[in-house]
Parts: structure tokens; C-alpha cells; sequence
């Protein structure tokens, strides 16, 4: 303690002279600093504003509880994170062609991007498709279109992680056929799903179903897995879109743990243990340009959730406690002008998530502001990441940034604030309410209307937008969407609806409604029985439509 | 303007929606055109919906279009929101609860900000209503979170006023009851599956049983539902028509409608001699001066004024 | 005389549910004084022109970022002109390569603000085309 006392006097006897004598006569930039997300950033930092007796408490070691330094011991000294880049365009064909380039090219795991469609559970000769048919992702409508996507890709060699919420049940489903089809059992199957419906009605806006039904389909999942598809993360719990829709960071760690606490609640309501399930349990961050914030929110993320895990649901077991994440460089910092620019902020975006310890990666494209990305740009990207793996020498220590007075307190704040959100959303009676109240989504959206005011004031500065703008020729060589696609896809599903024995697919269509009336019946097995008769997603998501109902949006701003 | 009046008396949606506009911006023409109309009104059954921010109104509108189309009926709603005291804009939201009918031909619905009158229910509101009933609809819902120092208030320009209050509004309600509870025909507890829902009932039938100490056959109903459950609906619906059926067998209807016309000509006509004042007196560029005549004591008010008023009176009739 | 008040309908036709655009114009807007009505994500191209129509708006801007703008928007201005409704001046914004701006502006589309726009562009825009 004598000792920070005196590194204190020091500090402040360093701004009284030193400092002084320099802003007296050359004022600062600004009058005060704060990072990407408001948090006020002082001058320098030092020993005293952090409290080294808590270290073993709050910060600890890599691989131990309450893994604010990461979740396995050696971290990328053991492997590097899996490159995983999202994918998916246009028809299954075109796809599964990208997913082979991807894999020849070095990446480790598959990432499948649906289109709207499929998000949405409509078939793409629905009239809500028009126009979006294999936009966004690729279009899948029935079993087939799943088998060519895989086709030729070994599915107890790659890990596949799909962004599918709404219909998440229907997608693992048909993978598990895709598998067994290929001679693949179930439990050798390794990948994600996304299935986080709470984040669709705060941000992303693909929900089907109103929140009730929702909760029951992605417990069943829990369920049906812990016993069947062990080696699969049955939920991505994502604050990748909630920062998407314009939040701070604090709120993107906060919502999304609160997220978490809603399903782990709705599992254990449903009969789980909690050490059943919560390994499987996986987030998804986002990474922004503010680099030592976003590293401080991956730590901070980490401590809270380990910290809620044991104490509030008691979960026994380190790996229930244990926060594994994907990340995904940020969609809404890249910008349409310059677009080479995107490159070098991805760059350090990805440097923030290998330094915060991610376990998986997604780099953007220096063109996904404008349009789908080329295979160049998609190679860029990816080779950005391997430059950070193989060059730059971060991944040579775990958590290279520990003890950083800045990145300790930030991540102390972090912590703090975004556990005072959680606080307030449990008094509030739990996710579902905070978001049936409007609460989280104002308080993005306010987050966002500031934000934006603030580039446009030239407040906050973006590179060759509000600053360093130039005159610009339209940038060549976007990816073109075939805009015969929904025909080819409305064609194909014809001809299947006639190959298939009908009969059976009614049936299997039929038993599907009488136990999503029920609520003791695990709606997987039926629905894995419907998608094998090649009923399509449509179909089946119509089902659950007319016993459900559909949910929809009420809140404004 | 003929050809305005004969399009929305025919309910074409374009000049409907025209015509709301014209009176909305005071346009040239706007009475001619309410002229052309008004035989042609009175026969829609107005509907008002009322409450604080937050009780459900628009979603408690959304299920009663939804009820009114079953019967077969055409529905038109007009909804009131606040517009910025700053800056005059509005952000009109109260349509996205409703949105699921805006496919449907025999729905009109439309938002308006309140500009600046207070509670948001205006002259422009009273046209739009007439601009709807002259259109064909056969019930108007004006929804407006205008509860008390309104302007117009709600239950001048509707037959039936429902009142919708949610439980856990506390004090809001306290304050509320003094002259709120007179303007509700049927009160509508939202939320019945909330909690303190019960009290809050109790407390209501608690005001009205006062109100009706001698009449309990008089009391005004009380509903309660939960719009988002889709519970107590069918109740509400059935309590609405026996109450309008009442209203209109006992010749309440006739006087309510009667009523609402002495006030509306009280009201047209102070504006209108208002409005002259100010362009013939030439008010607001000589107040200042009168003022200053009053101040300094070279007038006496009254005397003043009388005599104004009398020279400006020989003058218009000259 | 006063100025006449315009009425803006923001809306996001197709399925894409990235609403953060949308809703900053709109709230941008009312804070410019516009009368601003806001419809929420997955409108079908019938629903946005009958809104349009309902609440004589003057503007119909429309948001999407999922690429589908070539077939959507174009609908919409159709759709407005089916219904004599050709007067209400369609812009739009998003995700959208300048290349397919040509094509949109073709179609109908007054004016299409890719990402970065500030928005004191969409105001001079609108008030450029105010027709008192």
C-alpha cells in the first residue's frame, strides 16, 4: 500500500509540473477523451488506479476461474483460433463451390450464411421472398438444397457454424440428415447454430415466433442435443448485433449476457440441470476500431459471465463457467468510400479479438459495405488474419495486454457498468420483459442516434468520410447477384414437391402440429422425421405459424 | 373542390386522404369542401380511445379493426400524436401496431400530429372525422392520448369514449381520477394479467359507484383485457354495443350529437370573431400601443374597449 | 403564408430487418421538423403504397440493405403510379453499389444516399423538391 501511495504523489506531482508546463502553452486536442463507446479516457494511467491485491480474485490466471485472461490455460501457444469466414450466396451449387475455395484457401470451419428466406422460414416461391431469394446467404428450402450444399465437405471433418435463429431446429436438422446420409452419426457432428432468438427481437429483426414458443424450440434443442448431438455449441449468444444496431460497448456485453441468463433460466425452468447444457452454451462479439476497449470487453465479458454462472445458477462444472466466443469484425465501421481502407480497419479489429482471446474469427471484406464480397476480397481478409497468427507475434503469450493499467481499468469499468444493465434488466423481470418494455432497444437506439450525431457534428472522426474524403470513381467487380435465382429455386422446389411421397410428408407435417400443441413432447425428432420426407422449411415453419402465431414489432423509437 | 367531396363520398382512398390534408393545413377550400360533405355525414359510429402513454391504446385499436372487419364493417382510424414543441416535427409510430391491416381495402388508417394544440385533438381532427364518416366508413376510432387540458377533448368529437388504464400507473391514476374518470363510457383495464390489475378495477367501480350512488344501472361498464393475450375482446365488443345501443334508444345519441354541434358553432364562431378582430382591429400590431394607453392611465379599460368595439361594430355594418 | 408541413413515410420494404439506418433518418427528420410516419421492417410493396396514400405523405423514402433494392423499389414506384399516386416523390437509401443507382433513378427513384450520407443531404433534397 506505502508503495502506491507514493507512486500517487508522484502521479499528481507529474500533472501538477510536467503536464502543466506543456498544456499551458500547447493545449490538447480535446478538452477530454473518451473511447469508441463514451467512456471517459484519462491522460495516463498508473498503479494506483488499480487494485493488485484483487488480482487473483478478479483477474487470475488463463484457464482459471474467473477466466478474465481466457478460458484455456496456453491459449494460441496450443492452436490458433479457427478462421471461420461467413459465407453463403445465391443457390447451394454456387455456395458449396465458395466453401471448398474457403478450405483450399487455409480456413479451418465453415460459416453458412442464409438468405432472408430461410431466415424467415418462407420458401422462396412464398410472395414475401421477392426480391431476396439467395441475397443475404444462400437459399435453402428443402433437404436437398442442403445435400449440395455440403456436398463434397466431410462433415466429421469441418465444424459448421450457421447463423440461423427462427427456424434453428429445421436448419440442425437437416444437417443432421446431410450427416447421417453421408455415414456420419450424430455425435461426431461438430458445429454452431446460432438459434438466439432474443437478439432478433432487439436488433436483427429475423424472428418468427413470439417469444414463448420461441424459448420452448431452443430448449428442446438443449435438450435433444445434450443427449444426441453432444460436440454441438447449441446456441451463439450474439452481441454482434446488438453493437450492429448502434449500442456502446458496455451494452453490447451487458444485453448479450443478459441474453445468456434468459436461456439458462428457460433450460433449467424446462427441467435441466445446468451443467448439462451450459458448456455447450457460445457467444458472439463483435470487434470495433477503439482496440484496447474492445479487448477490455472480451475480458470483462468473460469475468461476468463466469462470476453469474457460479454464483447465481451454481453451475459446478469450470467449463459451464467458461465464456467461449466467436468474433466478427464490425459490419457498420466499414464504409462504402475508400473501401480499401476497410482493410487496414479490420487489421486492427482483428488484432482487438486475438488479443482479447477470441476462439473463433470472422473478418469482413474491404467491400461489404457496397455489396456480397469477391473471392479477392474475401481471400484479403482472411490473409489478414493469418498475418496477425503467423507475424505479428501476439499469439506467442496469452493475454499479452494483462496488466496494462489502462486495459485493467477499462476492463474493470466494463465490468462494473455492464453488470449495473444486468442488474436493472433482472428488477425488470428478465430479457424477455426488458425487451417486451422497449427498455434495451432505446437505449440502443439512443446509444445510435448519439453516435451518429456526433459524426455528424465532426465530433468523431471516420477516415475518409466526414474527414479525408475524396472524389471517387464507383468501384468495379462487386458480386452480382443472378436475378434469375428465385425462378431457379421456385423450379427446383417444384420438381422435388412432385418427386416426394406427399402422403408421408402430410403425415409427418401433422404429427409435428400435435406436438407443438403439447409442451412434453421434444419437437427435434419430428422435425428431423419431416425434413428427412423432404417437407420443405416453408411448410414446416408454417406449421408452427398456425399453432404459434407470429410475433411482431411494437416498439418505435 | 365538387369533384374532392363527390370522390370521398364515393371513398376513394387518394381523395380521403386528400381531404384529411386539407384540413389538417387549413388549406383554401377546407370549408367549401366540409360543406359539401356534411350531408352526408352522420352515419358512422366514432369511436374514441383514450389513456396515458403506454396503456395499449393503438394495440387495443388494432384488435378492434380487427373485430370490426369480421363484422363485415369498414373501419377508419385517425391517431393523434405529440408533435416536438422544438422543432414542429413528429414521429408518427401509433400505425405500426396497426400495420397488419394495411393491405386491407375496407381500413383507412391515419396519423396526425397534433401541431401544437394542446392534447393533440384539434379543429383538423373534427374535419378528418367528418372527411371519414361522409367517406362510408362505418366506424371511425380516433385514438389520442388526450386526457384533460385538451383542447377539444375527445368526448365532444366521439359517441363512446373508451378509457384504457393499466394497473402500476400509481399515482398517474390518483391524479387521474378527479376528471378523467368523467370521460370514459367504458373503462378498459389492459394488462389483466398484470398485477394490482384487480385493484386497479376495484378502484375504478369504487369512483363510479359515487358517480351512480343513485343509478347502478347507469354505472358505465368495466372491461378488462390483456391485448396482448387477445383475452376479453369479444366482452369489450359486446359491452361497446349494448352501451352504443343504450346510448341510441334512449335518445342520448341524438342529444350527445346535438350537444357536440352547440359546441363546435361556439367554438367556430370565437375563432372566426377572433380571427376578424385581429385582421380588422389590426389586434396584434396595436396592443402594444393600447397598453401603453391603459398603463398610463389616459383610458379607462372598460370604456375603452366598449367604445372600440362599438366604432369597429358601425363601421363593418356601414 | 406558413409553409406547408411535409409528411415523410420511412419504410423498409423486403425482409431485411437492419433497422438502424432507417430509424436514424426518421428520427433525424423529425428532429429537422418534418411530420415523420415510420411503418417498422418487412412491408410488403402493396402496404408501403397504401400507406403512402392514407397518410398523403409527400415523401416515401425507403431502407434496405439486403440487396434486393432493384426489384423492390422499383415495384413501389409503380405501385404509385397504378394508384395515381405518381406526385409522392420515392428516395431511397442502403447498401447500395453506385452502379445500380443509374438503373434505380430510371425507374423513379429520386435520389438514392448510400452510407455516410449526412443528413443535411436528404434536407436539401426534400426541400429541393418541395412543391408548395
Amino acid at each position: 500500500m506505502e508503495e502506491f501511495k507514493k507512486i500517487k504523489k508522484a502521479h499528481d506531482q507529474w500533472e501538477e509540473t510536467t503536464v502543466k508546463k506543456v498544456t499551458s502553452r500547447f493545449p490538447e486536442r480535446k478538452e477530454t477523451f473518451v473511447t469508441g463507446s463514451d467512456i471517459p479516457v484519462e491522460r495516463a494511467y498508473y498503479p494506483a488506479s488499480f487494485d493488485e491485491e484483487k488480482w487473483n480474485e478478479e483477474i487470475g490466471f488463463p484457464g482459471e476461474y474467473p477466466f478474465t485472461r481466457g478460458v484455456q490455460p496456453t491459449m494460441y501457444r496450443g492452436r490458433f483460433w479457427t478462421m471461420r469466414q461467413y459465407a453463403g450466396f445465391g443457390t447451394a451449387e454456387e455456395s458449396n463451390k465458395r466453401y471448398k475455395y474457403l478450405l483450399e484457401q487455409g480456413q479451418t470451419g465453415l460459416s453458412v450464411a442464409f438468405d432472408l428466406p430461410t431466415q424467415i422460414g418462407y420458401d422462396s416461391d412464398d410472395n414475401m421472398s421477392i426480391g431476396e431469394v439467395g441475397k443475404v446467404g444462400v437459399a435453402i428450402d428443402t433437404l436437398k438444397d442442403m445435400e449440395i450444399l455440403f456436398d463434397g465437405i466431410p462433415l466429421d471433418k469441418v465444424s459448421t457454424s450457421m447463423t440461423i435463429n427462427a427456424p434453428a431446429s429445421v436448419l440442425l436438422a437437416m444437417y443432421i440428415a446431410v450427416g447421417e446420409k453421408q455415414g456420419v452419426s450424430r455425435d461426431q457432428l461438430r458445429g454452431t447454430i446460432q438459434n438466439d432468438i432474443l437478439k432478433e427481437y432487439i436488433a436483427r429483426g429475423t424472428y418468427i415466433f413470439p417469444p414463448e414458443p420461441s424459448m420452448r424450440l431452443i430448449t428442446d434443442i438443449f435438450e435433444f442435443c445434450s443427449q444426441e448431438v453432444p460436440k454441438w455449441n447449441t446456441i451463439s449468444i450474439s452481441g454482434y448485433h446488438i453493437r450492429e444496431a448502434g449500442s456502446t460497448a458496455v451494452q453490447e456485453v451487458a444485453f448479450t449476457i443478459a441474453d445468456g441468463m434468459e436461456y439458462v433460466n428457460a433450460a433449467v425452468k424446462a427441467g435441466l440441470d445446468v451443467d448439462q447444457f451450459a458448456d455447450r452454451l457460445s457467444f458472439f462479439f463483435n470487434a470495433h476500431n477503439d482496440l484496447l476497449e474492445e479487448v477490455a470487453k472480451y475480458r470483462a465479458a468473460r469475468r461476468i459471465w463466469a462470476v453469474i454462472m457460479k454464483e447465481r445458477f451454481k453451475a459446478r462444472s469450470s467449463k459451464s463457467q467458461m465464456l467461449r466466443f466467436h468474433t466478427q469484425t464490425g459490419g457498420s465501421t466499414l464504409t462504402a468510400q475508400q473501401p480499401d481502407n476497410n482493410i487496414v480497419r479490420v487489421a486492427i479489429q482483428t488484432l482487438a479479438a486475438v488479443l482479447g482471446g477470441t476462439q473463433s474469427l470472422h473478418t469482413n471484406s474491404k467491400d461489404e459495405a457496397l455489396a456480397l464480397p469477391t473471392e479477392d476480397s474475401v481471400r484479403i481478409a482472411l490473409r489478414t488474419q493469418q498475418i496477425v497468427a503467423h507475424e505479428s507475434g501476439v499469439a506467442n503469450t496469452v493475454d499479452p495486454l494483462a496488466g496494462s493499467y489502462y486495459v485493467e481499468e477499462l476492463t474493470n469499468k466494463i465490468y462494473h457498468e455492464a453488470m449495473a444493465y444486468i442488474e436493472k434488466i433482472q428488477e425488470m423481470g428478465g430479457m424477455v420483459k426488458a425487451i417486451e418494455k422497449g427498455y434495451v432497444q432505446k437505449e440502443i437506439q439512443d446509444a445510435a442516434y448519439r453516435y451518429q450525431k456526433d459524426v455528424e457534428k465532426g465530433e468523431r472522426i471516420v477516415v475518409g468520410v466526414n474527414k479525408f474524403a475524396v472524389k471517387e470513381e464507383a468501384p468495379k467487380d462487386l458480386l452480382k447477384m443472378d436475378p434469375t435465382l428465385r425462378e431457379i429455386q421456385i423450379k427446383k422446389l417444384a420438381h422435388i414437391k412432385q418427386e416426394r411421397d406427399n402422403e408421408a410428408v402430410r403425415r409427418s407435417l401433422q404429427n409435428l402440429e400435435e406436438a407443438a400443441k403439447r409442451s412434453d413432447v421434444n419437437l427435434m425428432p419430428l422435425i428431423i422425421e419431416a425434413v428427412k420426407g423432404y417437407a420443405s422449411l416453408g411448410e414446416i415453419c408454417n406449421v408452427l405459424r398456425d399453432v404459434y402465431g407470429e410475433y411482431r414489432e411494437s416498439i418505435v423509437l | 373542390m365538387r369533384d374532392l367531396a363527390r370522390d370521398i363520398v364515393l371513398g376513394k382512398t387518394r381523395a380521403i386522404a386528400r381531404g384529411i390534408s386539407l384540413a389538417e393545413n387549413d388549406s383554401l377550400g377546407r370549408e367549401e369542401l366540409i360543406d359539401l360533405l356534411h350531408p352526408h355525414t352522420g352515419k358512422a359510429r366514432i369511436l374514441g380511445i383514450t389513456g396515458p402513454p403506454g396503456a395499449g391504446k393503438s394495440t387495443l385499436a388494432d384488435l378492434l379493426i380487427a373485430g370490426e372487419r369480421r363484422k363485415g364493417h369498414k373501419v377508419a382510424v385517425v391517431a393523434v400524436d405529440p408533435s416536438s414543441p422544438f422543432t414542429g416535427g413528429a414521429l408518427l409510430g401509433d400505425r405500426l401496431r396497426m400495420q397488419s391491416h394495411a393491405e386491407d381495402e375496407h381500413v383507412f388508417i391515419r396519423s396526425m400530429a397534433s401541431r401544437g394544440h394542446l392534447g393533440g385533438v384539434s379543429r383538423a381532427t373534427v374535419d378528418a372525422i367528418k372527411v371519414l364518416d361522409a367517406a362510408g366508413f362505418d366506424t371511425v376510432i380516433v385514438e389520442t392520448i388526450g386526457v384533460g387540458q385538451t383542447e377539444v377533448d375527445i368526448i365532444e368529437l366521439t359517441d363512446l369514449v373508451l378509457l384504457v388504464l393499466v394497473p402500476g400507473m400509481g399515482d398517474e391514476i390518483q391524479a387521474m381520477k378527479a376528471g378523467v374518470m368523467e370521460i370514459g363510457d367504458i373503462f378498459v383495464i389492459n394488462k389483466s394479467d398484470k398485477e394490482g390489475a384487480d385493484k386497479l378495477r376495484t378502484e375504478v367501480e369504487y369512483v363510479l359507484g359515487f358517480k351512480y350512488a343513485h343509478e347502478m344501472e347507469k354505472m358505465n361498464p368495466v372491461c378488462m383485457v390483456s391485448a396482448k393475450m387477445k383475452q376479453g375482446l369479444e366482452a369489450l365488443e359486446e359491452e361497446a354495443e349494448e352501451w352504443f345501443q343504450h346510448l341510441s334508444l334512449s335518445g342520448l345519441l341524438e342529444q350527445k350529437r346535438k350537444e357536440r354541434i352547440q359546441k363546435e358553432l361556439k367554438r367556430i364562431f370565437s375563432a372566426k370573431i377572433h380571427e376578424l378582430l385581429d385582421k380588422k382591429m389590426d389586434f396584434y400590431n396595436n396592443v402594444e400601443e393600447w397598453a401603453e394607453m391603459i398603463y398610463q392611465k389616459k383610458v379607462q379599460p372598460y370604456r375603452f374597449i366598449n367604445e372600440s368595439l362599438h366604432d369597429f361594430l358601425k363601421k363593418e355594418s356601414e | 403564408m406558413k409553409e406547408k408541413k411535409l409528411r415523410i413515410l420511412i419504410a423498409k420494404p423486403g425482409l431485411d430487418g437492419h433497422d438502424r439506418g432507417a430509424k436514424y433518418v426518421a428520427r433525424a427528420l423529425k428532429d429537422e421538423g418534418y411530420e415523420v410516419i415510420y411503418t417498422g421492417i418487412r412491408q410488403t410493396a402493396e402496404s408501403i403504397v397504401k400507406t403512402a396514400i392514407q397518410e398523403d405523405v409527400d415523401f416515401v423514402g425507403l431502407s434496405l440493405l439486403s440487396g434486393a433494392h432493384n426489384e423492390l423499389f422499383p415495384k413501389i414506384v409503380e405501385l404509385l403510379k397504378e394508384n395515381d399516386a405518381e406526385d409522392i416523390v420515392v428516395f431511397g437509401g442502403g447498401v447500395i453499389p453506385e452502379e445500380d443507382i443509374p438503373f434505380l433513378r430510371e425507374k423513379g427513384i429520386q435520389a438514392v444516399f448510400t452510407p455516410g450520407t449526412p443528413i443535411k443531404t436528404i434536407v436539401d433534397f426534400i426541400e429541393s423538391q418541395r412543391n408548395d
